[in-house]
């Protein structure tokens, strides 16, 4: 990644983050360079900073979710923020009210970060023109973008490579419903990676190709020069509904990641997955628990980047410009939190 | 409406009767009395000078939402909504609550649209019972109670047995039915044209071999029957040229075209935007162009306007679960006017589209200026312009794609039998 942007440089200033379309690649880099510099205080005996003393982060999530959830709000806690998590199963939807309805009864109640996750695309951009004072961030919304884990990717990608330019990442999966997979090929274009996608034509959604992205049907043959392995998890809901592929047999013999075809791609190849990971359907385990995956440093860093992006969001960035480029600075904030909490 | 009305200096066009040029028209009693000279007084005269006078239009594609929703319009808002556009004649969709499937609700329609009394209300008859594509409904005497033709719009008459019972028995009696072409099999979950748009967006597409691949059945099926067939909304590149080959073999094949399918695409769609979902879906510019050249060479004869009024809170909620629709009525006039700027229509062409061509499919006593003849009349200026203001409209419905944009043509008066039922901006009666 380009140091000019190392955390603090300038940014465009953010109100919401609906997805990466929305953003530069300055943007980009500032995000994920501020996540760098949060990784250190997740590691620490005491994990705070004051960073967002006195902001509210609201998380709604009308789909179900551990990680993402947990990492949002260990995020929001970590920096001091007061976080209240709302998920579906205990809010208003059951008793029939709509989700404008819901979005604006809790801005109502004045927070300054509202992170959404719900299965309609378009959900912040729809709610957004309802809610004007609140910033709004997609934890995901349908098969339209998941914004916070490409960055997460993109910080795990700068710790192993130092820049994805010039790599080649493979995707593997259900692209036609993934927001991970569409995130990243709109990442791919402003950061100068190549994205090869991999499914049968039954699990690609039309005209994929325009992203500009390889397309193929034979993993096989995608693997040789990929520099890194994406594999998205298969909703076995799939088999039956849209009779997407015949069986998870026959899926796992196809499209499964297994230490042999790992091999095929090279020594320095390695493996990544947003999780929840399917074992022995897309990923052997084998593959999940090797060295090459990079799985559990994704989900470390997804921590360091949502504290990035609501830190970026709550209007901290002005601070942050200052402070966050050093990490001795971060220190001495922890400390003072420290001394707080003692 | 007794007494004189004349209608001076307008740009007389009627189609059916292949007058295009100044002339004065003369009312009488409600009826056309005269093209040009008469030998009379008028009680009232209206200046037409500079504006176009035509038949009334008519919208053989209107869904009046009454009974059953009238919270998204009724009978009375839709006649209103229609006259404030230039319509004097609407076709309504049997898609309401309960269905007109029976004599019952046909003749309640109409009982109602008369006591309104802005414009003809002709209702549409269910092909099936309940809209369920099962069992047939009683065409003949639907028919008789006033239905102009049969459709399940809305729903597509799925099965292919049903369809082809459905034709052979309403052909049997010459009855039109009107197909909703979309497999359903195909559009599961859809809402907009499956692309590159609906890529993007992440939002499930409706392909547009949906459309097509009921379009290709139905002509075989009607071909077998020798039935008349018409292709509601087309929005296809390929449903126009199977309907233009048809037509060519003698095949009794006709369609019809809405103005957001020749005027917009799928990139309305961007930004979620609610105002453009209707079924069949906003397709790709290589569809638009070919829907203006189905009208430009005849193939599609009739503008209808797939009238789809919806409550805010059917579309406020997200583009994968809006309601499918859009108003039509009010900007059905010069959103088609566009067709004459273009070039692709000539004026006289461009109205019996709206007029004697929907009025000959379904034997309407309606879209001509005869001597005799009702004189349902819209008069309009082809040059004034204004700017679309969802909140202004008529139509309970505000659901627009063309929400602040500039409209060029506006309709000046509206006369229903002689009655002007719309002038100066508002709906009389």
């Amino acid at each position: 990644m380009d140091n000019r942007a190392e955390a603090g440089e300038i940014m465009r200033p953010l109100k919401h983050l609906f997805g990466i379309a929305d953003l530069d690649r300055e943007q980009i880099e500032y995000l994920v360079n501020l996540g760098d510099s949060f990784i250190e205080i997740n590691r620490r005996p005491l994990k705070k900073a004051p960073t967002l003393r006195g902001k509210t982060i609201i998380n709604l999530f009308f789909e179900n979710s551990t990680r993402t959830r947990t990492s949002f709000e260990l995020a929001g806690k970590r920096l001091s923020a007061d976080v209240i998590n709302i998920s579906a199963s205990t809010s208003a939807t059951k008793k029939g009210e709509t989700l404008l309805d819901t979005g604006q009864t809790l801005a109502a109640m004045q927070p300054h970060v509202l992170v959404i996750r719900h299965s309609l695309a378009g959900t912040c951009e729809f709610l957004a023109d309802y809610l004007p004072d609140t910033s709004l961030v997609n934890a995901g919304d349908g098969a339209h973008e998941h914004p916070t884990q490409v960055l997460t990717d993109l910080l795990t990608l700068k710790q192993h490579w130092g820049t994805p330019e010039g790599k080649v990442i493979t995707i593997v999966g259900d692209i036609a419903h993934s927001r991970v997979a569409r995130s990243h090929l709109l990442a791919a274009k402003i950061l100068g990676y190549k994205m090869r996608v991999v499914a049968p034509k039954t699990l690609l959604p039309a005209q994929i190709e325009r992203y500009g992205c390889e397309v193929y049907h034979n993993f096989d043959e995608a693997l040789p020069g990929s520099d890194a392995v994406y594999m998205l998890r298969v909703q076995t809901e799939r088999l039956t509904d849209n009779c997407a592929f015949p069986s998870i047999r026959e899926y796992h013999e196809t499209y499964g990641l297994n230490g042999k075809r790992l091999n095929a791609a090279g020594p320095d190849c390695i493996v990544m997955h947003p999780g929840p990971m399917n074992r022995g359907v897309e990923i052997s385990t084998d593959v999940a628990d090797s060295v090459k995956s990079h799985v559990l440093q994704q989900v470390e860093h997804g921590v360091a980047v949502r504290m990035a992006v609501l830190a970026a969001l709550c209007g901290g960035q002005t601070e942050e410009k200052k402070k966050a480029g050093s990490r001795k600075q971060l220190s001495d904030e922890a400390m003072q939190a420290q001394r707080t909490l003692l | 409406m007794s007494g004189t009305l004349l209608i001076k200096n307008g740009h007389l066009i009627d189609p059916a009767n292949g007058i295009d040029a100044t002339a004065d028209l003369w009312i009488r009693d409600g009826k056309v009395a005269a093209v040009g000279n008469y030998n009379g007084t008028a009680d009232e005269e209206i200046d037409a000078s500079g504006k176009i006078v035509c038949p009334g239009l008519i919208d053989m594609h209107v869904h009046l939402r009454e009974p059953g929703q009238e919270w998204k319009e009724d009978i009375e808002s839709g006649s209103r909504a229609a006259v404030a556009g230039g319509v004097t004649s609407i076709c309504c969709m049997p898609n309401t609550g309960p269905h007109i499937d029976h004599a019952g609700i046909a003749l309640q329609i109409i009982a109602r649209a008369r006591q309104v009394n802005l414009c003809n209300v002709h209702p549409i008859g269910a092909v099936t019972k309940n809209l369920d594509g099962k069992e047939l409904t009683e065409m003949r005497e639907l028919s008789r109670s006033g239905c102009v033709a049969f459709s399940d719009d809305g729903m597509p008459i799925w099965h292919a047995g049903v369809m082809r019972k459905a034709l052979e028995y309403a052909s049997s009696f010459d009855f039109l039915v009107i197909q909703h072409a979309e497999e359903k099999e195909l559009t599961a979950g859809g809402a907009i044209n499956e692309g590159w748009i609906s890529t993007q967006l992440g939002v499930s597409g409706m392909p547009v071999e949906g459309e097509d691949s009921m379009i290709a059945r139905d002509i075989m099926l009607t071909r077998r029957a020798d039935a008349r067939y018409h292709v509601a909304h087309i929005s296809s590149k390929g449903g126009v040229d199977m309907v233009r080959k048809a037509r060519a073999e003698g095949l009794k094949v006709t369609t019809e075209a809405a103005p957001h399918h020749f005027a917009l695409t799928e990139e309305e769609v961007l930004g979620y935007n609610v105002d453009a979902k209707m079924s069949p879906p906003l397709r790709t510019e290589e569809d638009r162009l070919a829907v203006i050249e189905g009208l430009r060479d005849g193939t599609i004869d009739v503008i209808a306007t797939d009238h789809a009024p919806h409550h805010e809170d059917d579309k406020r909620c997200g583009l994968s679960c809006a309601a499918f629709g859009i108003v039509g009525l009010e900007t059905m006039l010069p959103v088609s006017l566009d067709l004459v700027r273009a070039g692709v229509l000539s004026m006289s062409d461009l109205i019996a589209k709206m007029t004697c061509n929907p009025a000959q499919l379904l034997d309407l006593h309606a879209g001509v200026l005869s001597e005799g003849a009702e004189a349902d009349v819209t008069i309009f200026d082809p040059d004034a312009t204004w700017t679309v203001d969802r909140e202004a409209m008529v139509s309970k419905g505000k659901n627009t794609p063309w929400h602040g944009k500039q409209m060029t043509g506006q309709v000046t008066h509206t006369l229903k039998a002689g009655r002007i039922v719309f002038a100066e901006g508002e709906v009389r009666g």
